[in-house]
């Protein structure tokens, strides 16, 4: 009986065991009906990933519309060289993108876990609803909102700023025409935006740790301070690296709504040298016809070097303690 | 020794309540500091347009200027809705950005939450066949992708969906991070209930829409509010592919008024040709048109903003 069995399913045999399962009617419909809910959602993620990577092929031609992307001509690592410094200005942004983002991650960290640790000392109490929402509120406003807030701020005769300069006597200053103050206005205005979320995230983590530990600490008299630097901060440091692994990961990327829209580029060319990043350029490129190969080849290289030094970042992290690695 | 222990006890008392306080002081200064720039642009957009053109915009809203006694000129306090009063006139292009954005928005959100979430949950399903390679898929573009250009390359030639309403809400329906999210939630979703039904013969699709969505409820309000933020801010979408009037968005048209003068003017004052125009108080209305845009999005985040710290606080974040 059981020859004749393996006689006839002789082909099914040949299969996997796993492959055979799938194969039964039964499973066959459920996990066809799973397929066709995860179709339209993969298929958009296909489109605008992964069919796009082809088309990133541009960085390499010397593009002439005519041609097409395909007919154009192959020049290698030609169009990376303005990156380097080796043409033009280009290395200027990618100094300016690492530079800023180097100082949001290491102020954004601090100060965001320095904010968690007091937010954690207050929560539940009356106030701590009101800190929340008013760390928490810039996430929600858009950034040519935040420009115009700019220029309530930083107008040469309309701003704040200058109106209270000229009245206790002082030269106002013409914020929006002179660079060298914009790095920190750009740095204070990440932080206003972005702090909330970082903050609330450390937050989650730090109520996460188990009050046990609290309690047998000031048990066996440990200070507040003590307890943040030897239980609260070691806990937290898995996630401190993950964050911070795949901010290393975007280190060259920026986003144009602070780059762009705040200092207002459009208007304000004179700002250009300490706000621009590879983002704006890319931005402005697209907008007003720049060279479409050279913005490619800024695109690839935000990715793959921000993926090589993501890949790098999360092997010594692993080394160390792999509990923090990203993956 | 009873009394020195009370003594000591009363230090640390007094030392918690001081500590306690500065922090309070700290987090009070901060919060305000943070809510500063929101004051100073409505109080902005009520005061007097010359005013402003004197001294500045100010934190308190300023009244039009009066001359006194001594013949100099002050300030009063006072609010002055000439600004919107103005906008109010010809409000057209205002009324065309937010029904752009709203359908933008409420199209988005909707058709975006719905996919995105039916992928999350068959990727948390340990039987699908298909999990480790559509995994992958997702995963890799957090860390790699292939830049604007080609994603310009792809909406305006292969796709060849600019200028359309399309293109404000196609891009943005699948978030891979989202997808992350829900699925790890998903992952955790009680597998007793979901067998049981299983038993009762449930499809899987009857599985998803009418247990794993009810039970996800906040997790999924906490994403949509992500995604009415996405689509309800973007500016850079319009910028690189919108021209047509009637498709402008809000954000971006009031990019537009702020980067273009005749934008301004051609959309506020619709008289005919020949008439003078009234003089535009420009300075209060950049202000006004702010207010204007951010209004929305504040009175949602006000009401919803304890589901929303809550849902990131419950750890919907982790992994």
């Amino acid at each position: 009986m059981y020859e004749l069995t393996q006689q006839k399913h002789s082909k099914l045999n040949k299969l996997s065991s796993k492959t055979r399962k799938l194969l039964t009617r039964r499973n066959f419909g459920k996990y066809f009906t799973m397929f066709l809910m995860a179709l339209p959602g993969i298929a958009h993620i296909v489109l605008f990933k992964y069919v796009t990577l082809p088309y990133a092929l541009i960085a390499f031609k010397n593009f002439r519309a005519v041609d097409g992307l395909w007919g154009s001509q192959w020049v290698g690592l030609k169009n990376f060289n303005f990156l380097f410094g080796m043409v033009g200005k280009g290395w200027q942004m990618v100094r300016n993108v690492v530079l800023y983002n180097t100082a949001f991650i290491i102020l954004g960290t601090l100060i965001g876990l320095a904010l968690a640790v007091f937010l954690a000392e207050v929560y539940g109490s009356k106030m701590s609803k009101f800190y929340q929402t008013s760390l928490f509120f810039p996430q929600f406003i858009s950034w040519v909102i935040i420009s115009f807030v700019g220029y309530a701020f930083l107008h040469k005769s309309n701003g704040m700023i200058n109106g209270v300069l000229t009245s206790i006597g002082q030269e106002p200053i013409n914020w929006y025409n002179s660079p060298q103050y914009w790095p920190v206005i750009i740095t204070l205005t990440h932080l206003w935006r972005n702090l909330g979320m970082s903050t609330v995230v450390y937050l989650a983590g730090i109520l996460r740790i188990n009050t046990e530990y609290f309690e047998a600490a000031s048990i066996d008299g440990a200070s507040k301070w003590q307890q943040v630097i030897y239980i609260t901060i070691p806990s937290l440091v898995p996630l401190i690296s993950v964050l911070t692994l795949l901010s290393i990961g975007s280190i060259f990327f920026a986003d144009p709504g602070l780059f762009y829209q705040v200092p207002r580029q459009y208007v304000n060319p004179a700002l250009i040298k300490s706000t621009e990043v590879i983002d704006t350029y890319v931005l402005r490129a697209l907008r007003g016809g720049g060279q479409l190969e050279l913005a490619a080849a800024a695109g690839v290289y935000q990715s793959v070097v921000g993926f090589i030094m993501v890949v790098v970042a999360n092997w010594v992290v692993r080394k160390i303690d792999p509990e923090s690695a990203l993956f | 020794m009873a009394r020195n222990n009370l003594i000591s006890a009363n230090h640390s008392r007094i030392k918690a309540k001081v500590r306690k306080f500065i922090i309070h002081l700290i987090l009070i200064l901060l919060a305000l500091a943070f809510i500063t720039p929101l004051i100073l642009v409505i109080s902005a957009s009520i005061s007097d347009n010359s005013a402003v053109l004197r001294r500045g915009y100010r934190l308190w809203p300023v009244g039009a200027p009066v001359v006194n006694e001594d013949g100099e000129e002050e300030f009063p306090l006072g609010i002055s809705l000439e600004a919107y009063e103005f906008i109010f006139q010809d409000a057209s292009q205002l009324l065309t950005s937010y029904r752009v954005t709203i359908v933008v928005t409420v199209i988005g959100t909707v058709v975006g939450l719905f996919l995105s979430s039916m992928l999350a949950y068959v990727l948390s399903r340990p039987d699908f066949p298909l999990r480790r390679i559509f995994s992958f898929l997702v995963y890799f573009t957090l860390v790699f992708n292939g830049g604007i250009v080609p994603y310009y390359i792809l909406v305006t030639r292969t796709l060849d969906i600019d200028d359309t309403l399309l293109a404000l809400i196609l891009p943005f329906l699948v978030v891979p991070f989202y997808v992350l999210i829900m699925k790890n939630f998903f992952i955790k979703l009680p597998e007793e209930i979901l067998d049981a039904a299983r038993v009762d013969g449930a499809s899987e699709w009857r599985l998803f829409y009418q247990f794993a969505l009810p039970l996800s409820l906040p997790m999924l309000a906490t994403i949509g509010l992500f995604y009415i933020l996405m689509f309800w801010n973007d500016w850079y979408t319009p910028l690189l592919f919108i021209n047509k009037a009637e498709l402008t968005p809000l954000q971006y048209s009031l990019y537009r008024i702020m980067a273009d003068l005749e934008f301004l003017t051609a959309h506020m004052t619709d008289l005919p040709g020949g008439v003078e125009l009234p003089p535009i108080p420009l300075g209060t209305v950049k202000m006004a048109l702010t207010v204007l845009a951010a209004l929305p999005i504040t009175i949602i985040f006000l009401f919803l903003q304890k589901y929303f710290v809550k849902g990131l606080t419950v750890g919907a974040f982790k992994g």
